[in-house]
């Protein structure tokens, strides 16, 4: 029964994660943009949603004790819409400046939420953040089972829905884009347009799971929102496929398992004094298993596309563009 | 004063009509003070040795950059400051020297992304309104196939567009470029890397295509190509306009033949 329960616990935290990885894999397995930010998206979903719905509280800002549907909401309307800022800002910028620029605003939210005590409760984070299933709390199992019915089928509607974008003619033009830019403008495709809406839904999706998992932990703080989480994101997205909605899905669930199952093997080995440093062993973990990935499989377990193949089409547009023309 | 009148009359009529052009890349103007129209129906060469400026002449008539100064007139409306998705819209499409299909796509793919104002392309009327995206999803595969059929690749429709050669890869342009409906198309370079087979289905592609009314300019050192297609014969040099007139006038004139040979203008 506490396997179980403890199987519930797994896979609810694994397809938040995959809830995020499908929101960067229509950012960048479907458009091309470098988001290293995602963090920062998830950690404004998880606060909107925290603000929005706890008890009020002289200390900070809030809360506004709304109902927790409307905090996911919110979580997904300002996540959405600072996304869709974050590419207006960074329109001109391409892949590795556009890395850098994203990577910084995840920074910024990190250290206003650290910081900025008045509305986000600084170091200490917010607590009492209301659970859905609350009530049930007393017996874990049917909590947890409750808890991954609400994210599963969370997942589930994000999942058909992005599918079924993806499918669409704008998830062709977003193909397109991430392509061959400049032929999808000749085409009559506006760049900055489809890129905004790429990432202002990609971040609202974020933002969605950062808040489901604020709803679900109770408890959220700066920490969780550390480059750490981008980089387990990215790892999940690059094993599943890049550009594969159920690559996302089934690479979140199989980095997640390889993450808990280090945490717990290292915990087991080493002696206590040893742990914290043999914490990193799971960093080292993950490593090793996208190195394998990436040598026996370089598209991921789903991936839509030939990496290679298309860096080196890429290359000859380049050269091609730069050399002189008539 | 009849002059200028006459001139925006020309405007008016032409299809493309560009108006004292002139283009600076720092110190270098790429292009100074060319004007010319486009009529329709007709299949306008531009030629001229290597770094007259014919390409960024495209680029700027494309929308790809814009003018330091001049206009551009696209079917009578000034059209100088506009993005280059715009000017697909108004019906000029072009194809690129080096032909840019999206690899990963599959052929059909490449070619229906290029029908104008689709339903589908905006997010929510794929929720709202799915059926109208879909009855427009089949009618848009129809066209693409049919198209596709015309530059002979539909046994290629479903494979992604990396696997085609080079002179497939003009092909496929070409038939995408067909899929926005334009009233003209610019062609860069159609000929360069093809073999001598493809080249002649080439040829009888714009010349079919032409017929059917869409006006065509196009940029060739292929000069028996520029012959046998051509309707009039643009020469650009230096980033002037040297001088026009049909293929056999252009190739007699002296200034073009010294322009080729290195005495440019």
């Amino acid at each position: 029964m506490d396997l179980l329960g403890y199987g519930a616990f797994f896979l609810t935290t694994a397809l938040i994660f995959s809830l995020v990885t499908l929101g960067l894999n229509l950012q960048w397995g479907l458009t091309g943009l470098f988001n290293v930010g995602l963090a920062g998206f998830v950690a404004i979903g998880a606060y909107t949603s925290a603000l929005l719905t706890t008890p009020d509280d002289a200390a900070r800002l809030g809360g506004f004790g709304l109902p927790i549907l409307i905090g996911w909401l919110g979580a997904m309307i300002v996540g959405g819409v600072a996304a869709a800022l974050t590419g207006i800002a960074t329109l001109r910028l391409k892949s590795d400046y556009l890395a850098i620029t994203t990577f910084g605003v995840a920074v910024i939210v990190q250290l206003v939420a650290l910081n900025a005590q008045k509305l986000t409760g600084g170091p200490f984070g917010i607590g009492f953040i209301p659970r859905p299933f609350g009530s049930l709390a007393e017996t874990p199992l049917l909590f947890n089972l409750s808890n991954l019915a609400v994210v599963s089928a969370v997942t589930l509607i994000a999942y058909l829905a992005l599918e079924h974008l993806s499918r669409s003619p704008w998830g062709r033009v977003l193909k397109a884009l991430r392509e061959d830019e400049r032929a999808a403008i000749s085409l009559g495709k506006s760049a900055r347009f489809y890129r905004v809406q790429a990432f202002a839904v990609g971040g609202a999706i974020m933002a969605l799971a950062g808040a489901l998992q604020a709803h679900f932990t109770g408890f959220i703080a700066p920490d969780n929102y550390l480059p750490i989480l981008t980089f387990q994101v990215w790892v999940m997205l690059i094993v599943g496929g890049s550009g594969s909605n159920l690559g996302a899905v089934v690479g979140s669930i199989l980095v997640w398992a390889i993450w808990v199952g280090s945490g717990t093997l290292t915990s087991v080995l080493f002696p206590p004094e040893q742990q914290a440093r043999a914490a990193s062993l799971q960093i080292v973990a993950i490593g090793v298993m996208l190195c394998i990935i990436l040598l026996l499989r370089p598209n991921g377990l789903f991936g839509d596309r030939p990496l290679h193949v298309r860096f080196g089409k890429q290359a000859k547009v380049v050269a091609g563009e730069s050399s002189p023309g008539s | 004063m009849s002059e200028t009148i006459e001139r925006q009359d020309e405007i008016r009529a032409a299809v493309l009509a560009a108006k004292n052009v002139v283009r600076r890349f720092g110190g270098l103007v790429a292009v100074n003070d060319v004007s010319f129209d486009v009529w329709p129906g007709e299949i306008l060469g531009l030629i001229g040795p290597n770094g007259a400026g014919k390409t960024t002449m495209f680029d700027l008539l494309a929308g790809s950059i814009l003018p330091t100064s001049g206009d551009i007139f696209l079917n009578g409306v000034q059209v100088s400051g506009e993005a280059a998705h715009r000017r697909i819209e108004r019906g000029l499409g072009r194809t690129f020297q080096i032909p840019r299909p999206l690899p990963n796509l599959t052929l059909i793919e490449n070619v229906m992304l290029a029908a104008q104002g689709q339903a589908g392309e905006k997010l929510l009327a794929n929720f709202l309104a799915p059926r109208r995206v879909a009855a427009e999803e089949k009618a848009g595969e129809k066209k693409a196939l049919e198209l596709l059929e015309l530059v002979a690749l539909t046994h290629l429709a479903h494979e992604p567009a990396r696997v085609l050669s080079g002179g497939q890869r003009k092909l496929l342009e070409l038939s995408r470029v067909m899929m926005a409906d334009p009233a003209i198309i610019l062609l860069d370079e159609p000929a360069a890397g093809v073999n001598a087979s493809l080249l002649e289905v080439i040829i009888d592609r714009i010349r079919d295509i032409n017929a059917r009314g869409i006006t065509f300019l196009l940029i060739e050192h292929n000069i028996d190509m520029v012959t046998r297609l051509c309707h009039r014969v643009l020469v650009m040099a230096s980033g002037q306009l040297l001088c026009e007139g049909t293929a056999d006038e252009v190739a007699r004139d002296p200034r073009v033949i010294g322009a080729y040979l290195g005495g440019a203008a």
